[in-house]
């Protein structure tokens, strides 16, 4: 990565030093959980995207690509768990095209871990990272501040704890791919109901050793009814004090195209047959 | 001292239509409670069906907008073509959170049409680049939870360009009468396949 631009960053501090306060970025709110069964792993999360009290994004995804049997659920700051995913899928697809291997969720959890310990915690990251490769099915979760945990299941974000009490209650060893997907799907609507940061739909991810299944929008518990009336107006409501249309086709009127001969004087110009 | 998202004051909105994408934002500048200007207008154009509303600090508007134009300009003497409103989105995105410790104060919205299928296109972003995907309609500014409530009610699907300009015009004309930073008459963008309208709205002076 190149690095990040701090020219900003001392007319910001300034700013804050004689309090102005910090701009609110999108937060994620979130609930995300992951959980291992036998054969593979899934992982879910919510669909809100908040920005202080105000729902920014209704159906956002938080189940971010790294690799095509590995899948990362992101909580925090929206904008760090996105950028944060989409640097290290690209370290590890140059990773596993330099070695000729199917990248590791091992190598992968590293990669964050280094860079988010490199930031000290000030990438607002919180990631549950999920996959299957040659050694194995792995469930980990990383913390902004590059703390790593290996649990056979886990909760993150603000609707951890709903989604942990269920996990709590209902876990047990030995689970099958669809008592996975069901047990993540509840814990998750857990969040979604219990936790104010967390709402909308339910998104799950399975990864198996011969394929990942992405369902977007696995539960929609919160569809919006239709409206009963219209409230579309009535043509001329607005008033209009000035009206300009620029169409297409009237663009050649402002431009002229002149063909260059290429016979006269000058070399021609060397091209590639 | 307040947010520098509120000093000078500014709403800006986009909306999804029938084959057709509409933007408009207010014209208000002003310093804390006073107005310096009431032609400041909040969107540009960076390309035949590309733009972008810019809301916030007007210093970092004025300097982002710069940024863009210079940006979009070194991208069409690269590409050889027209700069499409995805990747415009993808290059504003990765441009703010280069400054993700330093942002620019600044809320964009993108609007526009692809320029092969038509296919409307919107997003809008937070300080650091975070794209909000929205398949309905956008708002940033000081009147963001008025703009909120307006578009929840009155926004419906596959409104066509004239339905569509008096739905945004109107949802953008009333949020801004209760935002005391925002209004002093308003800019609205109907960008369609084969022409764009820009009209000037009449509002309230106050």
């Amino acid at each position: 990565m190149p690095g990040f631009d701090f020219s900003n960053y001392n007319r910001n501090a300034a700013l804050h030093a004689r309090g102005v306060p910090l701009p609110k970025a999108t937060s994620t709110g979130t609930t995300i959980v992951g959980c291992i069964f036998d054969g593979g792993v899934v992982i879910a999360a919510d669909t809100r995207a908040t920005s202080g009290p105000i729902v920014a994004d209704k159906n956002c995804e938080k189940l971010h690509y790294i690799a095509p049997q590995i899948w990362c659920a992101g909580a925090g700051t929206a904008a760090d768990t996105e950028f944060t995913t989409a640097l290290i899928s690209s370290q590890l697809e140059l990773h596993s095209l330099s070695t000729g291997r199917k990248p590791r969720v091992v190598t992968c959890m590293t990669l964050l871990k280094q860079h988010l310990f490199r930031y000290q915690g000030h990438i607002g990251a919180y990631l549950v990272v999920a996959g299957v490769d040659p050694t194995g099915t792995h469930l980990f979760t990383v913390h902004a501040h590059g703390s790593t945990d290996k649990l056979p299941y886990v909760t993150m974000g603000s609707g951890s704890l709903a989604a942990m009490s269920v996990f709590e209650t209902q876990w047990k060893t030995h689970l099958t791919r669809d008592d996975a997907v069901k047990l993540c799907s509840e814990a998750i609507q857990a969040g979604i109901f219990n936790d104010l940061g967390s709402g909308s739909n339910v998104d799950v991810a399975v990864i198996t050793a011969d394929k990942t299944t992405l369902m977007r929008g696995y539960v929609k518990p919160n569809e919006r009814s239709a409206k009963l009336k219209s409230y579309a107006f009535e043509k001329g409501t607005t008033a209009v004090l000035n009206e300009k249309i620029i169409r297409k086709q009237d663009l050649g009127n402002y431009v002229s195209v002149h063909e260059l001969s290429t016979t006269e004087e000058g070399d021609k110009m060397e091209v590639d047959t | 001292m307040s947010s520098p998202f509120s000093i000078n004051g500014g709403a800006c909105v986009a909306m999804v239509g029938k084959d057709c994408v509409a933007i408009a934002c207010d014209l208000r500048l002003g310093l804390q409670a006073l107005t310096v200007s009431n032609n400041f207008p909040k969107i540009f154009q960076y390309g035949d069906n590309v733009f972008l509303g810019l809301t916030g600090l007007a210093t970092d508007v004025a300097t982002v907008s710069d940024l863009f134009r210079y940006k979009v300009n070194m991208y069409r003497l690269r590409e050889e073509r027209h700069i499409a409103p995805t990747t415009f989105a993808n290059l504003v995105s990765s441009s703010l959170y280069e400054r993700r410790f330093g942002p620019y104060f600044v809320s964009p919205v993108v609007a526009g049409l692809e320029a092969k299928t038509g296919k409307p296109f919107i997003c809008g972003f937070d300080s650091i680049g975070c794209i909000d995907f929205a398949k309905d309609f956008i708002v940033s500014g000081t009147a963001t939870e008025q703009l909120f409530g307006m578009c929840e009610s009155l926004w419906e699907p596959d409104l066509g360009p004239d339905e569509l300009f008096e739905t945004i015009s109107q949802a953008l004309l009333n949020a801004v009468d209760r935002d005391a930073l925002s209004g002093w008459g308003a800019h609205v963008y109907i960008i369609e396949k084969d022409k764009v309208t820009k009209r000037l709205l009449k509002g309230r002076q106050d």
